[in-house]
């Protein structure tokens, strides 16, 4: 295709291709522009606006706009509620990134072996991914968790109050969650099974593995890539935890849920302190980024070794 | 495909199944509590079927108004979110990949540094600025933010990166503008990236809650989430069966979405997860 249009610009083919090479890198500002202007109206300058605020006295109205040093910083680690929101954060990330990726595995190694009614199983492991937080939130608080005609103690003969329990309450979060988002996994899983080539499974079979050999040599280490990948997601995605439980429990009982990403809001949205509010975020904000920069060294040396 | 059904599938069919009806019983159970008749959704022992299966619930929920309002605003701002998203999204790859300017790599890099910046942790200093600009309670304030996703961009830059330049090239020397061979060669070119973007951002801005619950006070403004989260509730008070209603209406149309666009839903959904890789 490109030798039959380049021939006929032979003849003047210096002056083509100044010209092509002129238009080729030109308006590359334009094209770009559109979106940094929103980019840097809506993302970049909240960043940097929310820092400045951190070292305010600054509250909802705008009024008190009193720069403070690290004072909300300070007044942050002395105070207890910003631990036990922080220590919820982290154990809400363990018990959910577990159950989350060990199910979405099993949920794509069943669903890739079955190779029938596979709509069925999608919509079944995928289907509450596409339902919005309020509607899951609503759906466990008011039909499952009720302790007397809920569906889990109604099933299971039990007696538990599975959101007014603070033992059991951080649970019922964590298994309300692992219902709702672990078909993302699970479609991650099961796409990246599809790509492992079959050739390997069939080199295997004429060597006489069995269906656990192919799994263990096989399958798993051609899915430690995509692992690592749905772990960072996973880890990422569960310190931002807010709004199941904002909307289940509201933090409770006595503390026992509230992730810091409440905690920022109940500051500065009811108790109007949004300096305050800006420090006790971008202590998670400092923590993801962490995780993010971890994330990209892994897959940077992956690279390198693979490479 | 039907040559063997092993000792062995039979295991894993069984284990399918128990998940299978595991995942869809809460939904049921919410679907048959709103079709039951409002005095009989608390009755103990469980009974997955009222007396009679009746519409009243959604009758009632519809009558209201309030549900249909949130999706329509809902709809509104998820298909302009999209729209822009992805327009100004591509635009913005496509020049740091095809072209050069001054600054193009520190702006690349500011962009890409953006990916590790979570929307959850700006609400207070992005709320303040949304009361200056005097957009709170407007579909802007719910919007524009939503359209500042630097994931989106860096996917479609390492996408637009592999795409071989000769056919550009070529229309070039036949004397098209870089405009139009942007719009009339790259972009229907990269339809599969496109929809796949598409879906993600759109399925994530239908489901957003924190940001559109922040600057929606009026209901008029509120999405279905936060309608259904702030008002529903209060207003339906224990009244199961429409609250219930109200849930399955909110849920429904994405899994309708869902079950008629499966395989293009799902390439979308595991294309773009998977961009991080």
């Amino acid at each position: 295709m490109t030798t039959t249009v380049a021939a006929p610009t032979t003849s003047s083919a210096p002056l083509a291709k100044a010209k092509v090479h002129r238009s080729w890198t030109q308006h590359g500002l334009l094209f770009v522009a559109p979106f940094l202007l929103l980019y840097v109206a809506f993302l970049v300058w909240p960043t940097l606006l929310g820092l400045r605020m951190s070292f305010s006295s600054v509250n909802i109205a705008g009024g008190n706009d009193n720069l403070v040093g690290f004072g909300n910083y300070a007044e942050a680690f002395g105070d207890p509620r910003m631990w036990r929101s922080l220590w919820n954060t982290l154990v809400f990330t363990v018990l959910s990134t577990i159950p989350l990726v060990l199910l979405g595995l099993l949920m794509a190694l069943l669903v890739h072996n079955l190779r029938f009614v596979q709509w069925l199983w999608r919509l079944s492991f995928f289907g509450p991914f596409l339902l919005p937080s309020a509607v899951v939130s609503i759906l466990w608080l008011q039909m499952i968790y009720p302790p007397e005609y809920g569906l889990l103690n109604g099933t299971l003969g039990t007696d538990i109050l599975w959101l007014g329990d603070p033992g059991w309450a951080m649970w019922s979060v964590v298994l309300t969650t692992v219902w709702w988002t672990v078909g993302f996994n699970f479609l991650l899983y099961l796409a990246a099974l599809q790509s492992i080539p079959q050739h390997l499974y069939e080199a295997a079979a004429i060597d006489g593995a069995s269906a656990w050999d192919k799994l263990r040599s096989i399958t798993l280490p051609m899915l430690s890539r995509t692992t690592a990948l749905i772990v960072v997601l996973q880890l990422l995605a569960s310190l931002k935890v807010f709004d199941q439980i904002y909307l289940m429990t509201g933090g409770g009982p006595e503390d026992s849920t509230r992730p810091i990403i409440e905690y920022a809001y109940d500051m500065g949205f009811t108790g109007y302190r949004i300096g305050y509010a800006s420090a006790v975020s971008y202590i998670l904000f400092v923590l993801i980024v962490v995780v993010s920069l971890a994330q990209l060294r892994l897959f940077r040396k992956r690279e390198e070794a693979s490479s | 495909m039907t040559k063997r059904f092993s000792p062995g599938q039979l295991i894993l069919l069984v284990v399918a199944l128990v998940l299978a009806v595991l995942w869809l019983a809460p939904i049921l159970w919410g679907l048959a509590t709103s079709l039951k008749p409002e005095d009989e959704t608390t009755i103990i022992p469980l009974q997955w079927f009222g007396s009679e299966i009746t519409f009243d619930a959604y009758a009632l929920v519809l009558g209201t108004g309030g549900i249909v309002r949130w999706a329509i605003n809902s709809a509104v701002t998820s298909v302009i979110v999209t729209f822009l998203t992805v327009l100004l999204s591509a635009m913005a790859a496509y020049g740091f990949a095809r072209t050069q300017f001054r600054g193009q790599r520190v702006l690349l890099g500011l962009i890409l540094a953006g990916i590790m910046v979570p929307p959850q942790v700006l609400i207070a200093p992005l709320f303040a600025e949304m009361v200056s600009l005097g957009l709170v309670d407007t579909w802007w304030a719910i919007i524009l933010p939503q359209v500042a996703a630097p994931l989106i961009v860096y996917i479609l830059y390492k996408f637009f990166q592999d795409v071989p330049p000769e056919l550009e090239q070529a229309a070039f020397v036949d004397g098209a503008g870089r405009w139009r061979v942007f719009f009339t060669i790259v972009l229907p070119l990269s339809r599969p990236v496109l929809a796949a973007v598409s879906i993600f951002t759109f399925i994530n801005t239908w489901n957003n809650f924190l940001w559109p619950f922040l600057v929606s006070t009026d209901p008029n403004t509120m999405t279905l989430p936060v309608g259904l989260a702030n008002v529903v509730q209060g207003t339906f008070g224990l009244r199961y069966a429409q609250i219930m209603a109200s849930v399955m209406l909110a849920g429904l149309p994405l899994l309708v979405v869902f079950v008629l666009f499966q395989r293009q839903i799902i390439r979308g959904v595991a294309h773009t997860g998977l961009a991080g890789q």
